[in-house]
């Protein structure tokens, strides 16, 4: 490894290599925001320009992204809120305090899990597919075939994505905080020795507006971040297959620790 | 038609187009041929706006493409066919609607005449029935066809035709340049034509640019360009070996990797 050599030239190659790497990460940043600028110009302009967005496309990535995940999505989330519901019930039980679990479940989920598990999920999926599909079309030609027939394109691969995510992506985080709390709801109501119905009035009272509010609100930038990870990642594919896997194992990575790190940021700029 | 002057390009800090001058008439059928690495690929790139040049001018139908902007371009673009080398089909939409992609686009015809445009080049290209299929269904040569059939849906007055015999069979590559030939007699269209098989090119060319080394070597008609005493150009012709005047310094150093860095 160059980075463990001793002497001068080591060390200036390692600090050559964390520039680099440096430069290369906020060019991709860059690249990001060109394109979310873009897709909102192409939304909002594109029909005077004769460039429309077709509808169509939205459609088909929406079923893609949005209803193709459900039964993971399912799985993962009744998992999650029992999981959940477990180690509530565990860790109150030390303090005897087992009734207060349906707060801590109920806020756990809509204001974190759910959004957090469901974005997760998606980056994995259709983060990915997007980074394959742009990193192939790139290698042959057909973002080139593109421009040359006179098509934006952003406005006809992007932009589909984009808005298929930021629809879908709240949809299903709804679905997750529902399903989830419904299977933390049936081991917590079976355990206090209660009754669904009471558990689903006290998760009433315990999630207010703002909760849900502040999971959707999260999620809708984690889409945006998905979408734009797997593009960004996808348009940097050199070489042939096996760039196509590198920029597609790339782009799971990336918009995983990009959501993650954005979530941190929202909790604590929006809950101190 | 086509009006190159003095284009000079880089990639990185390499040069790879040097002062390219180039003329192509309406309705003839010009044959920019070179080795691997004469920059062919690169003009061809740079004709169809896709790279910004170093300097030079590139005018196409009257319109200096250097110059234009963004939406420009795109209008231009639909006088414009392409058909790339690999075809650069859609992979995920059927052959049918890769051509009428163009249609769908650009026009606000309804989806009847649409397909039976689209029915109608794939009839030209010999690919009739085939509009339902996906095109990794599809052979190489059908490839190459429904990509011409996508390049000439809106009828353009320029057609650019990247490698279009490369990898197939001989047969298959001669109904290719038949129907070159054709589209230039029926719809008088003008067309370039990026290729480094000489029979294809003698056999459809009108005039031929040879590029060598980022330079234009001669133009001029298949007899010309035949007759030519460029010892390069007969090499080409003649797929003869060029031994290069070995430097015995550089080649040691080369061997050594003590010379300059290849970046």
């Amino acid at each position: 490894m160059p980075a463990a050599e001793a002497g001068p030239a080591g060390a200036s190659r390692l600090l050559e290599g964390i520039g680099r790497a440096s430069a290369r990460g906020l060019a991709a940043v860059g690249f990001g925001a060109t394109l979310l600028s873009d897709s909102v110009w192409w939304i909002a302009r594109g029909r005077s320009h004769g460039q429309v967005v077709h509808a169509a496309p939205v459609f088909s990535e929406m079923m893609a992204v949005g209803i193709r995940a459900l039964p993971i999505v399912t799985l993962l989330s009744a998992t999650i809120g029992l999981m959940l519901a477990l180690q509530g019930i565990y860790s109150l039980r030390q303090f005897g305090a087992e009734q207060q679990v349906v707060l801590g479940v109920a806020l756990g989920i809509t204001r974190e899990f759910a959004p957090l598990i469901t974005g997760i999920l998606v980056a994995g999926r259709s983060g990915s597919a997007l980074a394959a599909r742009l990193g192939t079309m790139t290698i042959s030609n057909e973002i080139d075939a593109l421009r040359v027939m006179g098509v934006n394109p952003v406005r006809f691969l992007v932009v589909p994505s984009l808005l298929a995510l930021l629809v879908m992506l709240p949809c299903l985080v709804l679905w997750s905080e529902l399903v989830a709390l419904a299977a933390a709801g049936v081991y917590v109501a079976g355990e206090l020795g209660t009754t669904f119905g009471v558990y689903v009035q006290e998760v009433n009272r315990a999630v207010s507006a703002g909760d849900l509010g502040h999971g959707l609100a999260k999620t809708a930038i984690f889409a945006v971040l998905i979408a734009l990870v797997g593009i960004v990642d996808g348009s940097a594919v050199k070489g042939g297959a096996e760039g196509v896997g590198r920029v597609t194992t790339n782009a799971v990575v990336h918009g995983i620790t990009a959501i993650v790190f954005t979530d941190m940021l929202f909790v604590f700029a929006t809950t101190r | 038609m086509i009006e190159v002057e003095d284009l000079v390009t880089h990639y990185g800090t390499r040069r790879i187009l040097d002062t390219v001058s180039l003329r192509v008439r309406q309705g003839e059928i010009m044959v920019i041929m070179g080795g691997s690495g004469s920059g062919k690929s690169t003009l061809l790139r740079h004709l169809l706006a896709l790279e910004k040049p170093t300097s030079g001018r590139i005018s196409l139908l009257g319109n200096d493409i250097t110059q234009m902007d963004e939406f420009e371009l795109y209008a231009l673009a639909r006088k414009m066919g392409v058909a790339f080398q690999g075809g650069a089909l859609f992979s995920s939409m059927t052959v049918g609607e890769n051509v009428m992609l163009p249609l769908r686009e650009h026009t606000k015809l309804d989806r009847g005449t649409m397909q039976i445009m689209m029915r109608l080049k794939l009839e030209i290209v010999n690919l009739a029935g085939f509009e339902q299929l996906m095109p990794s269904e599809l052979s190489g040569g059908m490839i190459k066809r429904a990509a011409f059939a996508r390049a000439i849906i809106m009828d353009p007055a320029l057609l650019f035709c990247d490698e279009p015999s490369a990898g197939l069979d001989p047969v298959v590559s001669a109904a290719l340049d038949e129907l070159i030939l054709r589209l230039r007699d029926a719809l008088g269209m003008t067309i370039v034509v990026v290729t480094h098989e000489l029979e294809s090119a003698f056999r459809i060319a009108d005039r031929i640019t040879v590029l060598d080394r980022g330079r234009i070597l001669a133009t001029g008609t298949v007899d010309e360009i035949r007759g030519s005493t460029n010892p390069r150009i007969q090499n080409l012709l003649n797929r003869r070996f060029e031994e290069e005047t070995l430097d015995p310094d550089a080649y040691l150093a080369r061997l050594t990797g003590e010379g300059a860095p290849a970046r």
